[in-house]
């Protein structure tokens, strides 16, 4: 099937299900994603947010129904896996850098192994996103010597010197120190600006109400509702939503 | 007792002694580079999804940890000849040494590679990196790393245990000390400073080993 004609399409998941041995996790999700749009995505823990995001790049295997990225199908045993890494970027809740890199070699590696780029062109590259997160004068550090908020602003820089077409982030403020969760969330502000197109796992509501279009929350494996953050928090349509959200905003 | 200790024929017989040395640093730093090559090999097998891969190497790891060292120079050297493989004492000593390192190396490597966190190695899938190149560039320093002292153990033990291999003949420290006994039956003044002799010569390799970890393996964590 081609899909390359419909370009407004990045992400398109049809009917997606995901079992974890006799765990239903993922229920027949829909969900496509236009390009430059910004979806939050919500829920309580367990309810397979992470799993879904990790279904686009292929961290995780479906076992029915379709995900298409950039008009390419990604197969369920993970056939153009490898070309659909290319497009997406994603940043993890424990930044997953690598220790025994500096800042600067940790956003250089895949552009040299994967892109083939050279040298100079690789690293400066990696230095024009190292100082787009404002992290530049770290860059011969090691990931330990640097806070959590500088970890996950290499962690965003690193993705981004893939130039990838989409971002996932999971949970990217989770496991920071209350102090350090702005630093990482404006440069998330910063790259929505730009318009690339990302899937933002995030509790984080402030954020939703300033950059999302779309905000959706999920329960036990299923997309309970999919609204534009107004509707989202002043009217939301279900009852769970609800229960949700007094929850999180409420502490 | 009326021994006299006359330790001059030992002093003067150093030329030779030192002749042992660089055989023994030679056997050994190559068993331990080649074995250390195998090692990760039989470890990648070992954890590899393919359960024939899997039983190969767990058998082989097996094998050689329950056997005597001893006997697996002695095959290789007297054994091997059968079926039409003839080698020299010292190329047996290498090969026992190898294949002897390898499957203490493949386990205890395989607990670096175990160590890695998961995330890791997603990190490298997420950005497209194959997995040859994810365990070369992400999860190999960091996996030695965290059982670079159980690793460096395990080498100067094999350094110790080359003297076995004067048994095939192979022209090392060991060796040279028994054939300096036989010609000057002063077995005593030989066998102690032989002694002391490997005990210098496991300080240097220790010395040598963390100054290798300190420039490949090190780098800063919490
Ligand atoms: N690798 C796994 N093996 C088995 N169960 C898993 C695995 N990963 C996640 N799960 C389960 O799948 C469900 C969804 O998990 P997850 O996607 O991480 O939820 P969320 O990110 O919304 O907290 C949970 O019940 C979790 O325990
Ligand atoms: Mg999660």
């Amino acid at each position: 099937m081609d899909r390359s004609s419909m370009s407004d399409k990045t992400i398109e998941m049809i009917g997606v299900n995901k079992w974890f041995g006799p765990l239903h996790v993922l229920k027949d999700i829909d969900l496509t994603v236009a390009r430059g749009e910004h979806i939050v995505l919500c829920g309580p823990s367990g309810s397979g947010k992470s799993t879904l995001i990790r279904c686009i790049n292929h961290l995780e295997e479906i076992q029915k129904g379709a995900i298409f990225v950039n008009g390419t199908e990604l197969g369920p045993q993970g056939n153009n896996a490898d070309h659909i890494r290319r497009d997406v970027g994603m940043v993890f809740q424990q930044f997953n850098l690598f220790p025994h890199l500096t800042v600067l070699e940790n956003c250089m590696l895949a552009q040299r192994r994967v892109r083939k780029t050279s040298v100079a062109e690789a690293r400066d590259k990696a230095m024009r996103h190292l100082e787009r997160v404002h992290i530049a004068e770290q860059a011969a550090k090691y990931p330990a010597q640097l806070s959590g908020g500088q970890q996950q602003r290499v962690a965003i820089a690193r993705a981004l010197c893939m130039d990838p077409q989409v971002m996932l982030f999971d949970e990217p403020t989770s496991a920071l120190d209350p102090e350090m969760v702005k630093e990482v969330l404006d440069t998330m502000i910063s790259l929505a600006d730009d318009g690339i197109t990302m899937i933002c796992v995030t509790h984080e509501m402030g954020f939703a109400r300033a950059v999302a279009h779309r905000v959706i929350f999920m329960d036990r494996g299923e997309i309970i509702e999919s609204a534009a953050p107004e509707a989202f928090f002043s009217n939301p349509g279900h009852e769970r939503t609800r229960a949700f959200l007094g929850q999180i905003l409420n502490h | 007792m009326n021994y006299t200790f006359d330790f001059a024929p030992v002093f003067a017989a150093w030329p030779t002694l030192l002749e042992g040395i660089m055989g023994t640093l030679r056997m050994s730093s190559l068993s331990m580079v080649f074995g250390l090559g195998l090692g990760i090999i039989f470890m990648m097998m070992r954890m590899s999804g393919r359960p024939g891969l899997r039983t190969v190497a767990v058998g082989y790891i097996e094998l050689i940890r329950n056997t005597p060292i001893l006997v697996q120079v002695f095959f290789v050297f007297f054994g091997m000849p059968a079926i039409g493989i003839r080698l020299s004492g010292e190329q047996a000593a290498i090969l026992a040494m190898t294949l002897n390192c390898a499957a203490y190396a493949a386990e205890i490597v395989r607990g670096g590679v175990q160590s890695i966190r998961p995330g890791q190695i997603e990190a490298g899938r997420a950005l497209g990196m194959h997995t040859a190149d994810i365990y070369r560039f992400i999860v190999f320093r960091p996996a030695i790393r965290a059982v670079y002292p159980a690793l460096c153990s395990q080498f100067i033990l094999l350094m110790l245990n080359s003297s076995l291999v004067s048994s095939v003949s192979a022209e090392e420290l060991t060796y040279y000390a028994q054939t300096l006994d036989s010609q000057t039956f002063r077995s005593f003044e030989i066998y102690l400073t032989l002694g002391v002799i490997y005990l210098a010569l496991s300080q240097v390799l220790s010395a040598v080993l963390s100054l290798i970890g300190r420039v490949y393996f090190s780098y800063p964590t919490k």
